[in-house]
């Protein structure tokens, strides 16, 4: 294996949590609802798939189980939000200060219990293409799924009856509700599809990035992710083109200090942030972008009888 | 934010624990402050373990409150405080971070011992401790040097202060004792506790044909990509043979117990002082995890060494040494002083790195 592929082979393992949980976010923020709790409902996906796989001795019932965690927490807040009209910044803030806590909780039996590593499906004949099939075709289901997940919500918002709805939502909740379109309905079920992303990406940290259950092992990517939708403007394939570079750039860093190039690591360290505010910037400075892709209901309370 | 809400919980936890335990008996009352979770698997649980053991060794005698997951700042000095008040004879603040936290609060309770681990300022009821870690990392670079292929290692180090890079060149001067053309290359990844960031440096390490890893950060991940890869590493804090059965060639392994409970039986008897404690291999501080996955003339040597190091016939950092530029620094013969091995921050010849500005 040539430097080459083992370079994007690590790029892929740090990039895909990233693109999954982003993905997440940006069906919910699309919907008109903000939830900064990405990096509790990725703790919980990441604990509760390793408890999972522990117990029934399968990654895949980790995955499942890593999913369902990180809907059914999302449900939390989705009930505090949607229901009760909670503040929503508030609310998902709660909800990583609670995840983190209670995963940490969780896990406890789970510390520095040897992890159990999704296995690679091979994928026949594409593997065998030079490099392309060594690094894009012998990858773990959660790989798989991740690129299942761009086409797939790509094509929701903007191909689908449903995805439409959804956009209409986001950008005028009341103008959706006077059209008969289920807003609080649509939202719930926005609101645990990130759920269920960031649980997933949780799944991946735990099975397949670093096959082990540690307190805080998320490490803030959940607010990496929040970042990367804001600095795709809420576009899919900018979210996987932005989680890409994202990875490449932490990977690429350290391989520039074993090589010895003399760029501070603190310096590489910060840039994926500093290119997130650049973006913000050119997309901030551009009115009529800004206007297209920020659903313009973001954040704000929705109470039909008002 | 996290920890500060982690902690208000843990702390408010805590307190309730220690205010019913309070009125309970005549138990003297040992506290102890982490900065992680107790089951963290490295810090903070090596501390864990030295209470526990001091718990077990003194039974009825005393009893051991911890606060866990105290951020350091403000809410260190309150959660401090807090256990002075509440009738602790003796406090244990386990992390760099509290220092000062320590020292304002030692200045308002005199009848209260405190220690602090690993800083640098006392007062007459305020102690300090720490680790010879540097002694143990002389071993490691010499089974490095011994083991490695290709006359190098890596490096995996969390922040440019002093402790770390008194253990890289630590650990470059064991190696260069048996092999000096050794090189050693540092990778920065700028955080304690991020096991995927460090795994990602130990397989980028690895990529580039490195075949032995160490680490100054506190997850068992790069262990773990040791192992997946088939190469080796030493673990760090905790021995970390369970991450790596084929990987670990040894560890060192932070144990607190032996001080603690020697303070513990200063504090019953009447003669704790104040004093600035910085003990190694000899006084048990510090301890080798088993030797394995190595030949048996390479044991024999680390066997040897870490025999040397304990009698003080050897210390690792012995003149002549050079500093990274060429520079002589220490005479042939000349031993280090503590105070420049405590402010280190330079390289010693031999390390394939810039040192990061500070």
């Amino acid at each position: 294996m040539s430097i080459f592929e083992a370079i994007l082979l690590t790029v892929i393992t740090a990039s895909t949590p990233l693109v999954i949980a982003a993905l997440g976010e940006l069906v919910t923020e699309r919907s008109g609802v903000l939830n900064l709790g990405v990096e509790g409902m990725m703790i919980m996906g990441a604990v509760a798939a390793f408890a999972g796989a522990q117990t029934s001795g399968s990654p895949y019932v980790g995955i499942i189980c890593g999913i369902a965690a990180g809907a059914l927490f999302s449900l939390l807040f989705a009930f505090l939000t949607l229901t009760l009209v909670a503040n929503q910044v508030a609310t998902g803030l709660a909800l990583t200060l609670l995840g983190l806590g209670a995963s940490g909780m969780l896990g406890e039996p789970y510390v520095s219990v040897p992890g159990i590593r999704l296995e690679e499906i091979v994928v026949p004949i594409l593997s065998d293409i030079p490099v392309i099939g060594h690094v894009l075709f012998r990858q773990d289901l959660i790989f798989y799924l991740s690129i299942a997940l761009v086409i797939g919500v790509s094509w929701f918002l903007f191909r689908s009856r449903a995805g439409l709805k959804l956009r209409a939502i986001g950008d005028s909740h009341t103008s959706a509700h006077a059209l008969g379109i289920g807003v609080i309905r649509t939202r719930y079920l926005a609101v645990m599809f990130g759920g269920a992303c960031a649980g997933l990406a949780g799944a991946q940290l735990s099975l397949v990035y670093t096959p082990q259950w540690a307190e805080n092992m998320s490490a803030g990517r959940g607010w990496i992710t929040l970042a990367l939708v804001v600095f795709a403007s809420w576009r899919p394939w900018r979210v996987f083109a932005g989680g890409y570079l994202f990875g490449a750039v932490t990977i690429l860093q350290l391989h520039a200090q074993a090589f010895g190039l003399g760029i501070p690591s603190q310096f590489l360290s910060m840039l994926p942030y500093a290119a997130t505010i650049v973006v913000l910037i050119i997309i901030s400075h551009n009115r009529r972008t800004t206007m297209i892709n920020t659903p313009a209901s973001l954040g704000k309370a929705f109470v039909p009888e008002r | 934010m996290k920890k500060f809400a982690l902690t208000l919980a843990a702390s408010a936890a805590a307190i309730i624990g220690v205010a019913s335990a309070a009125q309970a008996a005549d138990k003297t009352k040992v506290c102890f402050v982490y900065v992680g979770s107790h089951t963290d698997g490295g810090y903070s649980q090596a501390h864990d373990l030295g209470r526990q053991q001091v718990q077990a060794e003194f039974g009825d005698k005393i009893e051991t409150p911890y606060l866990e997951n105290v951020p350091e700042g403000p809410d260190a000095e309150r959660a401090i405080e807090r256990l002075a008040r509440s009738g602790c004879k003796l406090i244990f603040t386990t992390s760099f971070g509290f220092m000062d936290a320590t020292v304002k609060v030692a200045a308002k309770f005199p009848k209260v011992k405190f220690e602090h681990g690993t800083g640098y300022k006392t007062g007459p009821n305020l102690a300090t401790y720490n680790s010879r870690f540097y002694e143990g990392r002389y071993i490691l670079g010499q089974i490095a040097a011994k083991t490695s292929k290709n006359h190098g290692a890596a490096y995996i180090a969390s922040f440019p202060i002093p402790e770390v890079v008194m253990g890289i060149n630590s650990f470059e001067q064991g190696a260069r004792s048996v092999d000096p053309s050794f090189k050693l290359k540092v990778i920065w990844v700028n955080t304690w506790f991020d096991p995927g960031k460090e795994a990602d440096a130990a397989k980028a390490m690895v990529d580039q044909g490195v075949d032995v890893l160490t680490q100054h950060t506190d997850t068992t991940a790069p262990m773990q990509v040791a192992e997946e890869r088939g190469i080796h590493a030493f673990g760090q804090a905790s021995d970390m043979i369970a991450a790596g059965p084929k990987a670990q060639l040894t560890a060192i392994v932070d144990t607190w117990g032996t001080y603690y409970s020697k303070r513990v039986h200063a504090l019953l008897d009447g003669t704790w002082k104040s004093e600035q404690s910085w003990d190694g291999l000899k006084d048990g501080i510090l301890k080798m995890a088993p030797y394995t996955n190595m030949p048996d003339d390479v044991k024999k040597m680390a066997e040897e060494t870490e025999a040397k190091i304990k009698s003080g016939e050897l210390h690792p950092f012995t003149g002549p040494i050079n500093k990274q530029d060429g520079t002589p620094w220490l005479k042939a013969g000349e031993k280090a002083d503590d105070g420049t091995l405590l402010g280190m921050n330079f390289y010693v010849e031999g390390v394939d790195d810039k040192l990061p500005a500070q």
